[in-house]
């Protein structure tokens, strides 16, 4: 077993060698280098049939059209792309939009943007579990609602929200719907030939490609308008300029080629592992999973450690990569806003770790991490005052503390 | 972010974890900090006839900075009177483990748990 182990597949994973084979094939001087924009020679053509095939395979794993797929840089782009241009595009109708408080960054810095330009944002609740009360989400859509961003999957807790039903309402209500996919692709099926989504943002190096190229789903019927947000060349039907990086759209088709012929089996793989992880620390005293932990992604485990704290807590597991909601690991000092949102107090925030797993993680690495974090959990909880306090029987919260 | 070597040697090899008896007339106890910020700190000193601290524990929630902190202030205090103790400043603490500017509030809160300490031991000795 190779140290150290990682455990963060939510926040990236490696390019599969398979990828990286075909991406590598895009780039020398005997490769397929030609600008798939170049119309007048065969170096274009070929680059252009590579990207038309990693369009076609894109399309395949999410359902829909080749043409509805538009090349970006990532997920944060693709964001950006659909929510700033929807909001642009049908200003006129009406310039409210919903989105929820567990959204990624991408989005909510994205619609607080908007807030500055003028539009009204409703930043909804969600439910203890994580997941929205679609009651709440219907209640809040306005007339002059034009658009709703809601994520498929969330990233630090991996809650699954149904897109479907909260596709109807939207349907329903005339509102664009865009969904921030980029949890979602290859570990959840998405069927967007069914599902009533207009928009939504896809990222490739959440799926074992490669960083810096993702896409957006723009549905052709009935049309979905953008107003475009990079201008130049008019590559991707004017919705998106900039010369297609082929290389990397070669490594974003593989690995979603990829994802469609293995998801099924990797899941169940992937799904054994997580709850093995699960199942050896679910005896432990004072451990919280955070989010609901059946409608969620099978690599997935938020868990909180009561009264032993995160970063600590990392830092003995020194030889395991994983992430938590803890205040110390961000610059801001601010604990996980998504943890906060389905309403953890903030010690538990801080006391939270991610463990992410994904398609190179093995049986002989779970069993390690967790003798290891059983073991250090112990022991900081030897070092722990807020321990000592609850083993006493004090009642933390009837303590009054001198906040700083 | 990467950690000292003293904030790691510290960290994994805590010195001084440990309580002393709080209703001790000749222990004072401070704890500071809080769980929604993320670290508690509580430092526990013992004082001799001489107003020297003989011993010194503490239990620390919090990151490995805090753990370091708290853990070196034990270290630190004992063997000094009361007024020695009161002197340290937590930019002493930062320097030797090396905290970058978004740990430096873990010093801080060292210097603010040894004064709580020292505060409660006399606060002892006036009512005793």
């Amino acid at each position: 077993m190779k140290l150290p182990i990682y455990l963060d597949y939510s926040a990236t994973t490696p390019v599969d060698p398979r990828v990286a084979q075909k991406m590598c094939a895009c780039l020398t001087p005997d490769g397929s280098f030609g600008n798939p924009a170049s119309r007048s020679h065969a170096f274009g053509w070929e680059a252009e049939k590579l990207v038309d095939e990693a369009r076609n395979n894109v399309a395949a794993l999410i359902g829909a059209d080749p043409k509805e797929i538009v090349w970006t840089s990532g997920a944060t782009e693709s964001d950006n792309l659909a929510i700033k241009g929807a909001a642009h595009f049908y200003q006129k109708q009406g310039r409210h939009i919903v989105t929820v408080k567990t959204e990624h960054k991408a989005v909510l810095d994205t619609c607080r943007q908007l807030e500055r330009e003028g539009f009204e944002v409703t930043y909804l609740d969600v439910q203890s579990n994580g997941l929205i009360d679609l009651d709440a989400f219907e209640a809040a859509i306005r007339p002059d609602t034009v658009l709703a961003s809601v994520m498929h999957v969330n990233n630090e807790i991996g809650v699954i929200q149904d897109i479907a039903a909260i596709g109807a309402i939207c349907r329903e209500r005339k509102v664009v719907f865009h969904v921030d996919g980029a949890q979602s692709a290859g570990k959840v099926p998405i069927n967007l030939a069914n599902l009533p989504v207009d928009l939504m943002s896809f990222s490739a190096h959440k799926i074992y490609g490669p960083k810096g190229i993702g896409a957006l789903y723009v549905q052709r019927k009935p049309r979905i308008r953008l107003e475009a947000q990079m201008h130049g060349g008019g590559h991707e039907r004017g919705l998106r300029s900039g010369t297609l990086a082929t290389h990397q759209i070669v490594g974003m088709g593989e690995a979603f080629r990829i994802a469609g012929d293995e998801m099924a089996t990797e899941n169940e793989r992937i799904r054994t592992l997580r709850d093995k992880l699960y199942g050896g620390l679910k005896d432990m005293e004072e451990v919280y999973v955070n989010g609901d932990f059946d409608r969620r992604i099978a690599g997935n485990l938020n868990i909180s450690f009561n009264f032993v704290e995160g970063e600590s807590l990392m830092m003995a597991l020194k030889d395991v990569a994983v992430s938590s909601g803890s205040a110390c690991t961000s610059a801001s000092l601010e604990p996980s806003y998504v943890l906060r949102a389905i309403g953890r107090p903030d010690e538990l925030a801080h006391s939270s770790l991610r463990f992410t797993l994904g398609r190179f993680t093995t049986e002989a690495e779970i069993d390690h991490v967790l003798s290891l974090v059983r073991g250090q959990v112990d022991r900081l909880r030897e070092l722990s005052p807020l321990w000592d306090m609850y083993k006493d029987g004090i009642d933390l919260n009837s303590v009054e503390w001198v906040a700083h | 972010m990467a950690y000292s070597d003293k904030v790691i040697d510290h960290y994994e090899r805590p010195r001084n974890v440990g309580t002393l008896d709080k209703d001790a007339v000749n222990v004072g106890t401070g704890m500071v900090g809080a769980p929604a910020c993320g670290d508690v700190m509580r430092l526990q000193i013992q004082v001799n006839g001489e107003g020297v601290i003989e011993d010194a524990k503490f239990k620390t929630y919090g990151c490995g900075s805090a753990i370091a902190s708290s853990s070196l202030l034990t270290e630190w205090v004992k063997g000094k009177t009361l007024d020695e103790a009161r002197l340290i400043k937590n930019s002493q603490i930062a320097d030797e483990l090396a905290l970058p500017p978004v740990k430096v509030h873990c010093s801080v809160l060292a210097e603010d748990a040894i004064k709580a300490a020292i505060a409660d031991y006399q606060s002892k000795q006036g009512t005793g």
